[in-house]
């Protein structure tokens, strides 16, 4: 049988995405240009017998978010740029009470207001420092409309399947453009769904390290009935200021995520083998990079392109091995060197990093790249 | 045979934080006859609060029980009772937390009328912090950031539930102990966004600076200003001077939200065929 294909616009398929997952719940707040996320949920979601509900506020979106994920539903929100400041808030609650959920954020230029209808990839620090207190951090980052589809599913995977709030953050052009998809079969691609504890209620602690640093989290509403709260917490979920629990828990939070960054990190790599100046990008400006590796090549310079997929955890190993036997790197992003930074960090030393930084509203081109290539090979 | 708290109290959880002579207790109490009395089940039953001593409450109480973040109970147990409207949602917390930082969540649950009973524990302060002034703290009171006497009015907590469209609201105090419960039944019982602000005493943070002997002053006090809402219907507005009314201030039958929303779900079905 062949398979549904579509023309489709990226947040659409974010939406979609949401729904093979299995989503139930979603609730947001109208943001440019996240919205035909929650455009297309409203329409959705009642079909399947799912709840979508249009919040206050921000904030008050992502909170609903959190407890209809504790009743067992999987839930999203969407969002961009001055939204996501809003709801950190309540993303560092969702980080500390351990509740899967997904957050889509769509990349617009900032800080503030900033420009709404315009691309940029300035967010992505705020995914991992956007709250307050150390936290785990699970970032996206697609580039296409069909991987930003299959990229929300796999953030729906990870969230519940470490129990975490996780971020997927196409910019705005990935966003808004459109493209061809191919819908997956259902059973396709493989859904996760979060572990429920195997003991029995009286026996059940919402934060047992007995099953390891990701523990099974019960429903409300279920046999199960336990507390949950902000506060540094024991694992019955109850409250503690008592130091040795304090560190064990906040380590345990990161670690379940930084230990398993294999698991986690996805990437692209292109025509690397051989390559003596590298481009290391990630959402539409890695289209750019790609054609730019190819023009390139096409004029002898031996250009190759590592694309992120996940932004965090970051693929240290990986940039670190890339540094000890190429020439250069290049970090195009719409954003005034963010990656590039991380990058610096990950080479150490080893070969210089040159960034190409465009916060003006407009795609970084193929041809930018190009002559910084010229230029540093 | 007296009745048995202990029943709804999570075993090893108490004592509680509040301080001697704080009101909070005595709503926990009035709560959890309530609960009693409805013969809920505690595994479908979520209790919801914000930040602040008022929204310690839920810890103590054997439920499904979310402490969330300042003033964010109501938007936390609105994806509660979306997700699952089977389950009883009562959201509990103080005057700061609900009608200040929470004020924007607060309204809109009153406007959508879903189907959540609000206790609003308003002790005029902010007493986890050590005595700021609220959004219900009485102009020229005495708070640790009003050291000159506060300038600020005060909102009337239940007329701004009724203002945004709650379809129940109630007003007890710490006082009238035995009135908590039945207040508190006939709110959950109403169907659609239902408001109890009991009025309650911070001995610690509000009395001791604005010249209040003791809590029995306190309890006192809150004893002389209430008055029924029959008894006021046959007051003057001179006899009415400086009193609150109590009991059930206002009541309507609306549309629920949660069974709104069920019939959305049927239109999208029945559009999808």
């Amino acid at each position: 049988m062949a398979k549904k294909v579509a023309f489709m616009q990226g947040n659409e398929a974010a939406a979609h995405g949401a729904l093979y997952a299995g989503c139930k719940f979603f609730a947001g707040y109208p943001i440019t240009p996240s919205t035909e996320v929650a455009e297309v949920m409203s329409a959705e979601l009642p079909k399947v017998g799912g709840k979508f509900i249009q919040m206050e506020d921000e904030i008050g979106a992502m909170s609903a978010v959190i407890g209809a994920a504790l009743t067992g539903a999987k839930a999203l929100t969407s969002t961009s740029g001055p939204g996501l400041s809003l709801k950190q808030e309540i993303i560092g609650y969702g980080c500390i009470t351990e509740v899967p959920c997904v957050i889509v954020n769509v990349m617009r230029g900032g800080p503030s207001t900033g420009m709404p209808t315009g691309p940029s990839q300035s967010d992505v620090m705020c995914a991992k420092w956007g709250t307050h207190g150390d936290h785990p951090a699970i970032c996206l980052v697609p580039a296409s409309v069909q991987e930003l589809f299959e990229e929300t599913i796999r953030a729906f995977n990870l969230a519940e399947k470490y129990r975490t709030p996780v971020m997927i953050m196409p910019d705005e052009i990935v966003g808004h453009m459109r493209e061809r998809i191919v819908f997956p079969e259902p059973g396709e691609i493989e859904v996760i769904n979060r572990t429920t504890p195997s003991v029995s209620p009286e026996q059940y602690k919402p934060y047992d390290t007995k099953f390891g640093d990701v523990p099974p989290l019960a429903a409300f509403g279920s046999d199960y009935r336990f507390h949950v709260t902000g506060l540094n917490k024991m694992e019955d979920g109850f409250p503690t200021t008592k130091a040795s629990i304090v560190q064990a828990e906040e380590e345990r939070q990161v670690r379940k995520v930084e230990a398993n960054a294999d698991d986690i990190i996805k990437y692209e790599e292109y025509m690397l083998d051989d390559a003596e100046v590298v481009v290391v990008a990630f959402g539409s400006t890695s289209r750019s990079a790609r054609f730019a590796v190819n023009e390139a090549r096409k004029q002898g310079i031996k250009a190759g392109l590592f694309r992120l997929i996940t932004f965090w955890p970051f693929p240290e190993k990986q940039i670190l091995a890339l540094s000890k036997k190429v020439k250069a790197f290049i970090t195009p992003e719409m954003n005034l060197g963010m990656c590039t930074e991380v990058v610096k960090g990950c080479v150490a030393g080893n070969a210089p990093v040159h960034g190409i930084f465009r916060v003006d509203g407009e795609p970084i081109n193929p041809d930018q790249i190009v002559d910084k290539m010229k230029e540093v090979k | 045979m007296a009745f048995d708290y202990d029943k709804y109290i999570r075993p090893g959880k108490l004592p509680h934080i509040w301080c001697p002579g704080c009101g909070h207790g005595i709503v926990m109490k009035g709560l959890i006859r309530a609960i009693d009395a409805l013969g809920f089940e505690k595994n479908n039953t979520a209790i919801v609060s914000g930040i602040g001593c008022a929204s310690r409450l839920p810890g103590y109480m054997d439920c499904c029980t979310l402490h969330t973040a300042h003033g964010r109970a109501a938007a936390f147990a609105t994806g509660v009772k979306m997700a699952k409207p089977e389950m009883n949602v009562i959201c509990v917390g103080g005057d700061g937390d609900g009608t200040a930082i929470g004020g924007n969540h607060f309204i809109h649950a009153c406007r959508r009328n879903i189907n959540i009973t609000y206790i609003i524990m308003n002790n005029k302060i902010y007493g986890m912090t050590g005595g700021q002034f609220s959004p219900a703290t009485p102009t020229g009171a005495k708070a640790s950031t009003t050291p000159y006497g506060n300038p600020d009015p005060p909102f009337d907590i239940a007329k701004l539930a009724i203002g945004a469209g709650a379809t129940f609201v109630a007003r007890g105090t710490a006082y009238h102990a035995t009135q908590i419960d039945k207040l508190i039944v006939e709110a959950i019982q109403h169907k659609g966004f239902s408001v109890v602000e009991i009025l309650d005493d911070c001995p610690t943070t509000y009395g001791r600076r604005n010249k209040y002997k003791s809590v029995i002053e306190m309890m006192n006090e809150l004893k002389d200003i209430a008055v029924p809402v029959k008894a006021a219907e046959k007051m003057t507005p001179e006899q009415l001077k400086g009193k609150v009314l109590t009991g059930v201030l206002y009541k309507e039958e609306k549309p629920e939200y949660t069974a709104e929303y069920a019939k959305v779900i049927e239109r999208a079905k029945g559009a999808a065929k």
